[in-house]
C-alpha cells in the first residue's frame, strides 16, 4: 500500500533525516513508528503525503509514484490519506462542521468549495465522521471552544471525512494528557480495525506502541534500525529491543504508564 | 545575616538616549526657528481668535455644516471600503508565505510601502489637480491610502498565520484557493476587518481635512468661512467635527477590541 524506495532525505540546510529507507506497510496495519526526538519520524510521515519533497529515492501509495505526482494528481494522493498532528491543526475560527467539512474540499469543484457549498452527502459524510469520535453534539461550536482531547477528535473527524485509505498521525497525542491520550488512541485503532484504514503513527511512548501497534518500526538517526510485527511479542523483550532504538534504557519519560491493560 | 548587595544597573545607555532626545528636539526647534518670545506675543492674537470662534460659536450655522459632514463620512466610508476590498487580494500576493515567488511579491511591497508613506493630502491635491475639485478627488485619495495601510498590515498578518493549519489543509488535498478560504482567511479576518476600521477611523479624519485642496466634503466649507474670517461659524465646525471624530473613533475602536 505505501512503499519506500531507497527513500533519503537531507534539508536544506545540510541535516541529512533520512538515509536510504525501504520500508513496505500493507493495508490494515498499525504501525507505529518510534525513535529519539530528530530521529526522522515527522519526516519520513510527511514523505507520505509529499508535504516535503524527498532528496532520493520514490515513494509510492498504491504502486503510483507520490514522488512525482503533481497538480490534480498530487491532490488525488492527497485526499486519500488522512493526517492529524500533534497540534491538532484544525481551523480554531471556524465552526467545527466547516473543519470537517474542509475534508471534503478535495472532492468538490473549488468554486463551490470557496462559497462554502456542499453537497447534502458531503453533509452525512461529515455528520458521520463527527459521530464516529462522538463529537456530533459540537457540530455548531467554535473549534477554539473545544478542548484538546475534543480538538484532536475533531481532526480525527476531519480526516475521516476524506474517506481515506490510510490515516496519518504525526504525535497525535503528545499534547494530551494521560487519560485523553488512551482516548483518541481508542478512536485510532477502532477506524483502524472497523474500517480496515491503514494507520501510521509516531509515538513517543513506548507502552502505547506495545498495546496499539500491529507493528512497530524504530528510526534511529535516518536509519530504519528495527522494525517487527507485534503478534506475540513479549513485553520485556520489546523493551529491550527498543534499547537499540534508542541508544539508552526506556526511561520513565518514554513510558505513559496510566493505562497498560 | 548577610546583606544583600545588588549593584546598581547600569543607566549609561539610557541616560545617552534621553541626552540624544533632549538634544534632537531642542535643536530641531532652533532649526526651525522656534522663539519663545514670538509664541507668546502670538498667544496673545491667539486668545483674542479662540474668543471670536468659541465665545460663543455660531450654533445657527449648524444645519449648514450637517450635509458637508455626512459628505466627509460618505467620503470616508466609500474611500475605506474600496481601499479595504483592493488591498485584500493584493495582500495575499504580497504575502511571501502563500506565493512562495519572489518576482511577485518583493516588488509588491516595494510599491505598497511607497503608497502607504504618502499622506492623504498628498494624494488629494494630486488627484484634485488631475480630476478637478470635489468628492470624488477625495474618495479616490482615500481609496488609495486605505489600499495602502490596509495591505501592508494584512500582508504582515497572512505571513504570520499558524502555518500547522495550513499544512493541515494542503495534507488532505486542499488547492491553492482552498488553502486560502479554509486555512489562511479565517485566521485573518477579525485582524482584517480591524485593519479597516482603523482605516475608516482615520479617513474621516483625513476627509474632514481633504476640503482644504478642494476634495469635498467639511474641509471645504471650513475654508471659505476662514477666508471670510468669520471665526464663530469656524469654532462651530470644530466642535461639530470634534464630536463627529470622537464618536466614530469610540465606537469603532470598541468594535475593534471585541474583533481580534
Ligand atoms: N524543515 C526543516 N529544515 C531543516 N531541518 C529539519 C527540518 N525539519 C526537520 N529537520 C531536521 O531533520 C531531522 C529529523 O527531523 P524530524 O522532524 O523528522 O524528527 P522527529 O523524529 O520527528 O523528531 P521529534 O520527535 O522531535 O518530532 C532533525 O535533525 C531536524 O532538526
Ligand atoms: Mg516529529
Amino acid at each position: 500500500m505505501i512503499e519506500f524506495k531507497n527513500v533519503s532525505k537531507v534539508y536544506a540546510n545540510g541535516v541529512k533525516a533520512l538515509n536510504n529507507i525501504n520500508l513496505k506497510i500493507d493495508e490494515g496495519e498499525f504501525v507505529a513508528i518510534i525513535g529519539l526526538s530528530g530521529a526522522g519520524k515527522s519526516t519520513l510521515l510527511r514523505l507520505i503525503n509529499k508535504l516535503i519533497e524527498s532528496s532520493g529515492g520514490e515513494v509510492l501509495f498504491e504502486g503510483q509514484s507520490v514522488t512525482k505526482a503533481k497538480g490534480k494528481e498530487l491532490i488525488n494522493i492527497r485526499r486519500q490519506i488522512g493526517m492529524i498532528f500533534q497540534g491538532f491543526n484544525i481551523v480554531k475560527r471556524m465552526s467545527v462542521l466547516s473543519n470537517v467539512l474542509s475534508g471534503r474540499v478535495a472532492y468538490n469543484p473549488t468554486w463551490k468549495t470557496i462559497l462554502g457549498i456542499f453537497p447534502e452527502e458531503d453533509k452525512q459524510i461529515a455528520y458521520r465522521a463527527l459521530q464516529r469520535v462522538d463529537i456530533i453534539e459540537k457540530v455548531h461550536n467554535r473549534a477554539s471552544d473545544l478542548s484538546g482531547g475534543q480538538q484532536q477528535r475533531v481532526a480525527i473527524a476531519r480526516a475521516l471525512a476524506q474517506q481515506p485509505k490510510i490515516m496519518l498521525a504525526d504525535e497525535p497525542v503528545a499534547s494530551l494528557d494521560p487519560i485523553t491520550t488512551i482516548q483518541v488512541m481508542d478512536y485510532l485503532k477502532k477506524i483502524n480495525v472497523e474500517d480496515g484504514i491503514t494507520t501510521i503513527a509516531n509515538l513517543h511512548h513506548v507502552d502505547l506502541a506495545l498495546k496499539y501497534a500491529t507493528r512497530v518500526v524504530g528510526i534511529k538517526a535516518g536509519d530504519i534500525v528495527y522494525d517487527i510485527q507485534m503478534k506475540n511479542v513479549n513485553k520485556e523483550k520489546f523493551f529491550r529491543d527498543l534499547e537499540m532504538v534508542y541508544g539508552r534504557s526506556i526511561q520513565n519519560d518514554d513510558v505513559l504508564g496510566a493505562n497498560n491493560g | 545575616m548577610d546583606k544583600i548587595i545588588i549593584p546598581k544597573p547600569k543607566r549609561f545607555k539610557r541616560n545617552l538616549i534621553i541626552l540624544s532626545v533632549i538634544f534632537l528636539i531642542v535643536g530641531s526647534g532652533w532649526f526651525a526657528g522656534f522663539n519663545i518670545f514670538e509664541v507668546l506675543t502670538h498667544l496673545y492674537k491667539g486668545g483674542r481668535l479662540l474668543g471670536r470662534m468659541f465665545f460663543p460659536p455660531d450654533f445657527s450655522y449648524i444645519p449648514n455644516i450637517v450635509a458637508p459632514m455626512i459628505e466627509t463620512i460618505r467620503m470616508a466610508i466609500v474611500g475605506t471600503a474600496v481601499g479595504a476590498v483592493v488591498a485584500l487580494p493584493v495582500a495575499v500576493l504580497a504575502a511571501n508565505n502563500f506565493i512562495k515567488t519572489k518576482w511577485l511579491h518583493v516588488p509588491l511591497r516595494v510599491v505598497l510601502n511607497i503608497f502607504r508613506t504618502i499622506p492623504a493630502l498628498v494624494l488629494a491635491s494630486l488627484f484634485v489637480a488631475v480630476f478637478g475639485s470635489g468628492a470624488f478627488s477625495g474618495v479616490i485619495a482615500l481609496s488609495i491610502f486605505t489600499f495602502g495601510l490596509v495591505s501592508k498590515l494584512t500582508y504582515e498578518t497572512i505571513e504570520a498565520v499558524d502555518y500547522g493549519q495550513v499544512e493541515a489543509l494542503m495534507s488532505l488535498g486542499a488547492n491553492k484557493l482552498n488553502v486560502l478560504r479554509y486555512a489562511i482567511m479565517p485566521q485573518i479576518m477579525p485582524q482584517y476587518m480591524s485593519y479597516t476600521l482603523y482605516g475608516f477611523e482615520v479617513n474621516v479624519r483625513a476627509a474632514a481635512v481633504l476640503g482644504y485642496v478642494g476634495a469635498g466634503g467639511i474641509g471645504q466649507i471650513y475654508e471659505t468661512n476662514l477666508a471670510w474670517r468669520q471665526f464663530d461659524r469656524v469654532g462651530m465646525i470644530i466642535i461639530f467635527t470634534f464630536f463627529i471624530v470622537l464618536i466614530i473613533d469610540l465606537v469603532s475602536s470598541s468594535i475593534r477590541k471585541r474583533l481580534v
